[in-house]
């Protein structure tokens, strides 16, 4: 296909999908290459946005606006926060040795290898557009879902949350003879 | 890819255009109410040399803030230096989008085909969350700014900036947990349409209604909860670099922000656009004017009762400001864990049993 | 020592629970600033409205003249000797024939300047003048300046107008105060 007929023939929902793709890709890989760790956390907290942007674009406005809440606005702002606390400067790239770099080089290859190996074994489900239901994203239906189908891992996972916080509640709490600050 | 531009285009265009442009002016002019409700409080009379009754003070203000130096400190990181104020701005002005300003506007496009246009930008099922997640970005703006500052002062406001959004916002979303209980949608349109009348959120949700209009305080980092700026302590806080419309940006921001959440603490809990005996008036205008006319005329009125109610809470944080002193950190912090989660907690726990219990009691008794 | 008895005993006690909520403090303290909110405001708005500053304000200093319109200065100095700021500085000079009618004595200040940032309004000038020609104004201030060459004042801004000539109704604070309760009212102020 021409890649101008391939451009005149897009629809709006292809645009948003293709610059939403390039963005995610490009913020994800600035993670990576960015060398202040600041900057790593910002292009996160974009690439979390352009997935919000995903989500949208799938009509799942529910999970785009919890994706936003719960992973950019507070989960990112803690590792934003420790790590201007900790304040790490260019010299402590010096510090990582060259047996540090050849065993994430090889931890790295690894993934890369099995995400590459995952997805070409992959089947991709069929789409039929007369039996797609445009709800099934929407808020009431994904509660349904939770609540009846999934309502064992559903509270499981929610149990799981209880114990991490009794367990943060336990790290945090001031002893005795603990110095006040 | 081209889009039809029709009568409903055009009103809806005009409605987001008079969103934005009410929305800044609000903002604007609340500096200068600030300015007068401050000094009412203490017993002056406030700023009146610029124009009748100083009535031109914040264009003064804004022209001084444009033609001030726009200073980058050297060892500041410059592209997040600029990208600080833009990102405060921004969050601050998304949230008015999803706010249901008014009913809706009719217009008569052909004989027996008319339009019904909502006085809202957007109207999106996740409303509420919606706004939840923009304000939860808006601590970017203070945290961006305050880290690229390089500046200890502004890097501790900037901390206590994200600390205290992240503690309030746990019983806010609890607070609205409880309302969104009762109405079972998250759509504020909904919302409010279910508080039609006089049959407002308030009375059936005192103590979420406490619990929320606390944590917007603390959102909007407004006085007892200015810890992110205290000049006593921090000098500005994260804004301590600033200078110039970067500057101008944070303040400007922070009083968007105020509106955006008395329009919020409006909508939710006091009714929005609804009064007791809308009904009435809206009757009585068709009767007078017409289907369409009378419908337009009635909305405006609820729309003007919906400024009324959240330009109140816009003077409630000043009033405020010039009345508590501030909270001390640990004071925060033991406010936000300590106090305002576990009542949040109970309050949606109560609102359960009371949906349960209370409620078919209450219909089975009417009967 | 108890200076007043307007001191409170401070306590450790644990808050009730109507204090630990805040709310009852907090909607008191609202009510005390809305209370404010409509109250009289104590400002005047200054260069339209003036305040009556009472007949033993000191403000901008005059050099008076007599009856006949001469300058009763003659220059002995005694004001600079006074002056704790050290703001006043003058050039003694002698009458020709034929100024009787400009100064009283048969010795004048030719040049006399006062220092209007160095000036602190003590009044000591006046007290110190065995002639009575020097006066602090209680209702004029001195205007603010831009220059610095309007900073020290000479005869030309000192000297009496005797268009406008300055008459003092009071002494002292207590004639001011006796005048009050007669109700006689001190001297309208002027424009400067």
């Amino acid at each position: 296909m021409d890649f101008s007929t391939f451009i005149n023939n897009l629809t709006p929902a292809a645009i948003f999908f293709y610059v939403l793709s390039f963005l995610t890709i490009l913020c994800g890989l600035m993670v990576v290459l960015a060398r202040n760790p600041i900057h790593s956390v910002l292009f996160l907290i974009g690439t979390f946005f352009c997935l919000s942007g995903h989500y949208v674009l799938l009509n799942a406005q529910f999970l785009a606006a919890v994706n936003i809440i719960v992973y950019a606005g507070a989960i990112m702002v803690l590792f934003l926060f420790v790590i201007m606390f900790l304040n790490l400067k260019q010299e402590d790239e010096e510090s990582k040795t060259n047996l540090v770099k050849i065993a994430a080089t090889i931890v790295g290859g690894t993934l890369g290898v099995i995400m590459v190996g995952v997805l070409r074994k992959s089947q991709f489900g069929s789409y039929n557009p007369y039996e797609f239901d445009s709800q099934v994203g929407m808020v009431e239906s994904l509660g349904n879902v939770l609540y009846t189908d999934y309502l064992l891992p559903f509270e499981l996972a929610s149990v799981l949350f209880l114990i991490a916080m009794v367990g943060a509640v336990m790290l945090g709490r001031r002893e005795a003879g603990d110095r006040h600050f | 890819m081209a889009f039809s531009i029709d009568a409903a285009f055009i009103i809806k265009a005009i409605i987001i255009l008079l969103i934005f442009a009410i929305t800044l002016l609000i903002a604007t002019y609340s500096t200068y109410a600030e300015r007068k409700v401050a000094a009412f409080i203490q017993d002056r009379i406030g700023p009146n040399r610029a124009g009748p009754f100083g009535l031109l003070q914040p264009i003064a203000d804004a022209v001084k803030m444009f033609f001030k130096e726009d200073f980058i400190p050297s060892h500041a990181s410059k592209w997040l230096f600029i990208l600080g104020p833009c990102l405060s701005m921004l969050t601050a002005l998304m949230t008015s989008a999803v706010i249901p300003f008014g009913d809706s506007v009719k217009y008569e496009a052909a004989p027996g085909k008319v339009w019904d246009v909502a006085v809202q930008a957007i109207d999106v099922n996740i409303g509420i969350l919606y706004v939840f997640g923009v304000v939860s970005l808006g601590v970017y703006g203070i945290m961006v700014g305050g880290w690229a500052s390089n500046n200890k002062f502004s890097l501790l406001g900037a901390i206590r900036a994200a600390s205290q959004n992240i503690s309030y916002e746990i019983s806010m979303g609890l607070a609205i947990v409880a309302i969104l209980m009762m109405t079972g949608s998250l759509s504020i349109r909904h919302i409010v349409e279910q508080q039609h009348g006089g049959n407002w959120n308030i009375f059936y949700q005192p103590i979420g209604f406490v619990i929320f209009i606390t944590c917007a305080f603390a959102e909007c980092n407004r006085t007892p909860f200015d810890l992110p700026e205290c000049e006593t302590e921090l000098i500005g806080g994260y804004h301590t670099e600033y200078s110039s419309m970067k500057l101008g940006f944070y303040l400007f921001a922070e009083y968007i922000n105020m509106f955006v959440s008395s329009a919020m603490i409006a909508s939710l809990y006091f009714g929005g656009y609804n009064y007791p005996g809308m009904d009435w008036v809206q009757a009585k205008l068709i009767a007078a004017m017409g289907e369409i006319t009378g419908h337009n005329l009635a909305t405006l009125v609820g729309t003007l009762v919906f400024f009324g109610k959240s330009l109140f809470f816009v003077f409630f944080y000043m009033w405020v400001r010039w009345t508590l002193p501030r909270f001390r950190y640990d004071q925060l912090m033991n406010l936000g864990w300590k106090g305002l989660i576990p009542l949040a907690i109970v309050n949606v726990i109560l609102t359960g049993g009371a949906i349960l219990y209370l409620k078919p009691l209450v219909v089975s008794l009417l009967k | 020592m108890q200076l007043t008895n307007r001191s409170k005993q401070v306590s450790n006690k644990e808050m009730t629970f109507a204090e630990k909520i805040y709310l009852p403090a907090i909607i008191t303290g609202l009510g005390i600033t809305i209370k404010h909110f409509f109250q009289k405001k104590v400002t005047i708005s200054y260069p339209e409205v003036k305040k009556n500053l009472g007949p033993v304000f000191r403000g901008r200093h005059v050099l008076k003249r007599d009856n006949q319109g001469r300058e009763r200065c003659t220059a002995c100095g005694l004001c600079a000797v006074a002056c704790p700021a050290e703001a006043i500085s003058m050039v003694a000079s002698e009458r020709q024939k034929g100024e009787e009618n400009l100064y009283r004595e048969e010795k004048y200040a030719a040049v006399y300047e006062i220092n209007m940032l160095r000036c602190i309004f003590c009044g000591l000038c006046e007290e110190a003048c065995p002639k009575q020609a020097i006066y602090l104004r209680h209702d004029e201030f001195v205007p603010v300046f831009t220059e610095r060459d309007q900073v020290i004042w000479g005869k030309d801004k000192l000297a009496e107008n005797m268009n406008n000539r300055y008459l003092r109704t009071a002494w002292t604070r207590e004639e001011a105060h006796e005048q009050d309760l007669k109700g006689i009212v001190a001297q309208p102020r002027t424009q400067l």
